[in-house]
């Protein structure tokens, strides 16, 4: 026992390195797991308050290229307006119960990252703005990521651009869908795997999201075929995606809310019991 | 509180804010960032009997970047790692019969000031990366952010230690 203790007490220094040296690796470890619950995530009130006060600085530098994409946007929307005869004036379009689909949030981002493996975004909205884990996230150019965790005022996005992500996706003008992932290189492309090889698809198509899951509507534009080539196995298309989105000056974003989530979720429950 | 607790404390804050506000989002080439809270750990005084202190506020700081980076534990991993392998490093750029009590970054050799930070930010970023990327699949890849990242760091923290020095005369 005697010599037990002067062990201890010899070697204490490595013995607090290692404790903490193996805790760190807990964490990292369970950072890289399909696990959805981390408590320590920058979805907090002080790194939440300290970001969203950098934000509101440099948000200053891109007023006019946020200005130009909303104008954009703006266009894009009345095109469709005016073409599908639309009345805009009429006030009861915009009450809540006419959407009984999917509803839709803004907010900034105010922490991006697309450098590392493993990419999270903050956002300025949280669950006193009901956003919920598993929303989506877009902007006007298409998709970005999938809330992760959320607190008071703050929420995680888990970027597409993370090596955990796995998006349901298809090619739009034939309607085979596989799943979205990033192999972690270039954070311009995604790579869409699983397309039978009997699909035909070409340089340029078109990918969206696919609908199958319940996170995201069918049809948000993602990107668009870069170059493809036969998995391993020679039954699937391997095809480089190249985002329409550039991640790199993310602002702006919208949170989709499925309202039928809980009901699709409940009903696949049942079928797997 | 004394002299040196207070500015190890305000060194502490301060590296955190710049590392997490400024130099995460310098992305120079598309992934190469600095990492130059590592200073703290180059800066806080040496107590060849007690280390549990230092390897343990070196842990806290490398959480702290990893709460406000989302990064899981790896800046935990690489700070502690490198705290506890400080004396080592030291012995074998100044020299076993050196008075570590007695020193000073800004006042040794500027030749063996560079090899000491040199070790010191290579064995911090391998460390970092080879946990971030976790795979051997891309050794490479790992080796590759190492190096460029530890030029970064190296000159960023050899200008800030030539700032903030005081004149010896």
């Amino acid at each position: 026992m005697q010599q037990i203790v002067n062990f201890l007490i010899r070697n204490k220094t490595f013995i607090v390195f290692l404790l903490l040296f193996v805790f760190s690796l807990f964490l990292t470890v369970q950072s890289h797991s399909y696990q959805k619950i981390k408590f320590l995530n920058s979805a907090n009130w002080v790194s939440g308050t300290i970001y969203n006060k950098t934000n509101q600085i440099s948000d200053y530098f891109h007023l006019e290229e946020y200005n130009e994409q909303l104008v954009e946007e703006n266009m894009k929307l009345r095109k469709l307006l005016i073409n599908k005869n639309i009345e805009v004036n009429d006030s009861t379009l915009y009450a809540d119960s006419l959407y009984t689909d999917y509803r839709l949030y803004s907010a900034n981002i105010i922490k991006n990252s697309y450098s590392k493996k493993r990419n999270y975004l903050l956002l300025n909205k949280g669950e006193k703005d009901s956003i919920k884990q598993d929303m989506g996230v877009i902007t006007s150019k298409g998709i970005v990521g999938i809330i992760e965790n959320t607190s008071e005022g703050f929420s995680n996005v888990q970027s597409v651009l993370n090596s955990l992500s796995e998006i349901n996706a298809a090619v739009a003008n034939t309607g085979n869908f596989g799943s979205l992932k990033w192999d972690g290189k270039d954070f311009k492309t995604v790579q869409l795997v699983d397309i039978l090889r009997a699909a035909n698809v070409q340089k340029g198509d078109t990918i969206v999201t696919g609908g199958m899951s319940s996170i995201f509507p069918k049809g948000i534009p993602i990107g668009k075929i870069k170059e493809f080539s036969l998995d391993a196995s020679k039954n699937y298309y391997l095809i480089d995606v190249e985002l329409f989105n550039d991640m790199t000056t993310l602002d702006h974003v919208y949170i989709i809310e499925n309202l039928n989530r809980q009901e699709i979720l409940n009903l696949q429950n049942s079928i797997n019991e | 509180m004394n002299r040196s607790a207070f500015l190890n404390t305000v060194r502490f804050v301060v590296l955190v804010l710049f590392q997490v506000v400024i130099f995460n989002h310098i992305n120079f080439l598309g992934y190469i960032n600095p990492y130059v809270y590592i200073l703290f750990i180059v800066f806080f005084p040496f107590d060849k009997d007690n280390r549990i202190p230092f390897i343990f506020f070196s842990f806290l700081l490398g959480l702290c970047i990893d709460i406000f980076s989302d990064s899981g534990g790896v800046h935990a991993a690489a700070s502690v790692a490198t705290a506890y392998a400080r004396p080592l490093l030291m012995r074998s750029v100044f020299g076993v019969s050196y008075d570590y009590h007695h020193i000073k970054i800004e006042k040794t050799l500027f030749g063996q000031r560079i090899n000491y930070l040199i070790l010191l930010i290579l064995t911090h970023h391998f460390i970092l990366f080879g946990l971030e990327i976790f795979s051997f699949a891309h050794i490479l890849l790992i080796l590759k952010k190492t190096v460029f990242s530890a030029i970064f760091t190296l000159i960023l923290c050899l200008i800030f230690i030539s700032l903030f020095s005081r004149k010896s005369k």
